[in-house]
């Protein structure tokens, strides 16, 4: 079953760069999709257009057809310019490359999407940190210093946390935009690990931050370059026999 | 050859020896003259300062008692200018930190800006006399004092307070945005309350100049003598910075001491903002969580 | 509620506009009028007396710009260096020493300025250069340089600081002395905000008042070249600040004074367009060589 369907997105900036250059994929519902590449490619632009971020960068032109699954198999169009955006983040998360906590208690963090959606219950509240920070691993390390500031983690908590923080809003989508880039390889390990649990539940879709790691990761891989997608297969598959010649040339290594 | 070049490399370096001694001379010149106020104020000002001088009123012609009405009215002054300027000021820059986009009407508030720092304090008092005295009618007035410095304020609390909202990241911004928060959220949440220590040490500046101001009150709110205190924000009344200029030129046969006494409240409370500014700042700074 | 909030914030972002063009169109309203009532060979006379309907605001202009030319001269020169001092020679302990006192001079207020001008400078210049009174265009200059060399430094050393370092680690790499390196790199580098930084100083010390009321001894006469310094002067900011209170609302000599407002509000104006307008150049200058 497919959580998304990409038909020829086109997104341009103001400065006249075409990030996306009519791509098609579809994206499966609860398992790990992989969108690698060199840097530049558009991946990033392709995430952010799944939960409309790209609306506060200076995208001038989206063209094409976006369309997510709702679970009444009923489908909403991302394109819509008069989409909730508000509700659409609440469904569709995100995780950015540096871990970005916000300035203040590592509980608050975790309750902070839930409060802007207006919610006040201190259970229920309690609930989603406890809940968030099991599924992100970081529970047993943070359970005793909630009301510390986020801060005084460490980098790979940092990020745990930031994944923790969009799990708690109970997502349907979660996007990963490079989440290890900074850290080290075991909290990489961790946050890797954690995304094989969560993807039971939450459609996952991944840039990863290197070719060992979407190959590690990948259900779905899908090799995005300059702006188009080049082959989309099983993860395995995809990374074992590939079809195109520069999908093969940047899986050895021969450029990017 | 090789003499030469040595020869010249010493020439070189004397003249820089020379040109730095001219410049550290130059910044001794610029500190000596407020290293002197300073202490010559204190020095011949302490000594009229008594619980009388700060509670008493002005007797015998202003040549002797205190100066509790124009320490009173220059409070007054202040927290009407803080009134008028801080609300618009603050909202002004939320707007061009997190809402301006990059156009001509945004570069044309932004010369608007600078122009009306720049206006000769005189002309805001012109400015005050005519608008708020004469033509809406509140007479020489608290009020029409307050809003006259208000305006005059404006500028420093606007301009010091984008600069606090612009330094909080705008990762911070993305991110709530990212988990389904609206635009005033991030601000009201996230950008605001990171920013307050930096906000409040622009008002605070922009207080500590309203404070010791004279021309822009001079027409539209401050008075020479008077024997009772304000009792509404439609009376007149007595400034530091005014009464100072009054009893020091005005006034035949002033004891000095009063003068400098007066100089001296005047001088620290001006000051004193000065260091409670800096002061919030470098506490936030050592402070901040990011 | 955020409709309301949004569109309350953007009100006060444009009220600086609305106040700018509502001082502009107030004083003109006001000061106006004085074209129709008094001609303008009387505004142009070099005779200042309004009791007796002469109303020569040339001794005015002039008296300010002597004023400010005497500022300058000792501003310019020891501002600029001492913000040379600040950002590229001084040890870290003296910068720590030298910016808060900067800052502190900046706070004074001009009042205070103008008392220490009468009772120590005044007679200390009467006795030093005997002459028959302290309280000269030469006083005023004194206080007004003083006035403006904290605008002066920090503006300029703002802009000293914002010169990358790469340009003086290319310069001493080529064997320059960071004497030379200031000279021929740094300052070039800075120029226009260097520039902006004297305008802006030489502007505020056009705008002063009380402290030129207070000093300079307020008489109107025509100076006649640089050594009308050591005479008394009287300034457009001054005259005002004298004047205002004791004048008859809608009167011609009211109507005069607010012209005068007009003329120090055009000068503020052109002042301050052309240093920004120095700034912004410098900055996308800036962006063109960073990106």
């Amino acid at each position: 079953m497919n959580k998304f369907v990409l038909e020829n997105l086109h997104v341009k900036y103001s400065d006249g760069v075409e990030a996306l250059k009519g791509v098609s994929l579809e994206i499966p519902a609860k398992s790990i999709t992989v969108l690698f590449g060199p840097a530049g490619g558009g991946k990033s632009t392709l995430l952010r257009t799944l939960n409309r971020l790209n609306d506060l960068s200076d995208v001038t032109e989206v063209s094409g057809r976006v369309a997510m699954f709702n679970s009444d198999s009923s489908a909403t169009d991302l394109l819509n310019p008069r989409l909730d955006v508000i509700a659409l983040r609440r469904r569709v998360a995100m995780v950015f490359a540096r871990p970005i906590v916000l300035p203040m208690t590592i509980r608050e963090n975790l309750t902070y999407g839930l409060t802007l959606a207006g919610e006040r219950s201190t259970i229920r509240l309690h609930e989603a940190v406890e809940r968030s920070l099991q599924q992100a691993a970081l529970w047993d390390e943070v359970k005793d210093r909630l009301d510390e500031p986020a801060i005084s983690l460490s980098g790979g908590q940092q990020q745990r946390l930031c994944l923790a923080r969009s799990l708690a809003l109970d997502p349907e989508v979660i996007l990963l935009d490079e989440p290890t880039s900074g850290l080290d390889p075991i909290s990489t390990t961790k946050v890797e690990a954690s995304l094989q649990e969560i993807k039971m539940n939450y459609t996952v879709i991944l840039v990863p931050h290197s070719i060992q790691q979407a190959a590690r990761t990948a259900d779905q891989a899908a090799f995005i370059l300059q702006g188009q997608l080049i082959e989309q297969a099983d993860g395995k598959e995809l990374f074992l026999n590939p079809r195109d010649k520069r999908t093969q040339d940047y899986i050895e290594g021969r450029f990017g | 050859m090789a003499s030469t070049t040595k020869t010249n490399s010493a020439r070189r370096n004397s003249i820089q020896t020379i040109g730095f001694s001219g410049l550290t001379l130059l910044a001794i010149l610029t500190v000596l003259p407020i290293l002197f106020i300073v202490v010559y104020i204190f020095v011949k000002g302490i000594s009229a300062i008594s619980v009388e001088f700060l509670t008493g009123f002005p007797s015998n012609g202003m040549r002797s008692g205190g100066i509790w009405p124009a320490i009173l009215g220059t409070v007054l002054l202040t927290f009407g200018t803080a009134i008028c300027a801080v609300p618009i000021g603050i909202a002004a820059a939320i707007y061009l930190s997190e809402y301006a986009p990059d156009n001509r009407w945004t570069r044309l508030i932004r010369i608007s800006i600078v122009n009306l720092a720049g206006i000769p304090s005189v002309v805001y008092g012109l400015f005050g006399l005519g608008i708020f005295v004469l033509s809406l009618q509140m007479g020489t007035s608290i009020l029409a004092a307050s809003l006259t410095l208000g305006i005059m304020t404006l500028p420093v609390v606007i301009s010091t307070s984008e600069e606090a909202l612009r330094a909080v990241p705008q990762s911070f911004r993305v991110v709530s945005r990212s988990l389904g928060g609206t635009q005033w959220q991030a601000i009201r949440r996230i950008v605001l309350p990171q920013s307050v220590s930096g906000i409040l040490t622009g008002v605070i500046l922009g207080l500590e100049r309203a404070a010791g101001e004279t021309a822009p009150i001079l027409f539209t709110g401050a008075a020479f003598y008077l024997p009772t205190l304000p009792s509404s924000a439609l009376d007149e009344t007595m400034a530091l910075p005014y009464h100072l200029y009054v009893i020091s030129t005005q006034v035949p046969g002033m004891p000095s001491d009063i003068q400098f006494g007066t100089a001296l409240v005047l001088l620290v409370l001006v000051l004193g903002l000065n260091l409670l500014a800096t002061i919030i700042r470098s506490r936030a700074r050592r402070r901040r969580m990011w | 509620m955020e409709v309301f909030i949004t569109s309350a914030i953007k009100v006060a972002g444009y009220s600086a506009i609305l106040f700018v063009l509502a001082i502009f169109v107030f004083l003109l309203t006001e000061g106006l009028p004085a074209i129709r009532e008094v001609s303008l060979s009387v505004l142009l006379s070099q005779r200042w007396y309004p009791i007796e309907g002469y109303y020569g605001i040339l001794p005015l202009l002039f008296g300010t710009l002597l004023v400010t030319i005497g500022a300058a001269l000792i501003a310019v020169p020891v501002g600029v260096g001492t913000a040379i001092y600040i950002a590229e020679v001084s040890p870290r302990w003296a910068r720590e020493i030298l910016k808060p006192l900067v800052e502190i001079m900046a706070g004074v207020p001009s009042v205070v300025l103008g008392f220490i001008g009468i009772i120590v400078l005044a007679s200390t210049l009467r006795q030093v250069l005997s002459l028959p009174t302290g309280l000269t265009a030469f006083a005023g200059s004194l206080l007004l340089g003083a006035i403006s060399i904290p605008t002066i430094v920090s503006v300029a050393e703002d802009a000293l600081d914002a010169v990358p370092r790469s340009y003086r680690d290319a310069a001493l790499a080529l064997g320059a002395t960071r004497w030379q390196t200031i000279w021929k790199v740094t300052l070039p580098a800075a120029r226009s905000g260097v520039i902006t930084a004297v305008m802006l100083g030489i502007g505020r010390a056009i705008g002063e008042t009380m402290t030129v009321m207070m000093v300079t001894g307020n008489a109107p006469v025509m100076p006649t070249g640089l050594s009308s310094l050591f005479e008394p002067a009287r300034t457009m900011t001054a005259t005002i600040a004298a004047e205002m209170g004791e004048v008859a609302t809608d009167s011609t000599h009211y109507h005069v004074l607010f012209l005068i407002g007009i003329i120090l509000f055009l000068i503020s104006l052109s002042v301050n367009l052309t240093a920004s307008a120095v700034l912004l150049r410098q900055r996308k200058r800036t962006e063109r060589i960073l990106s």
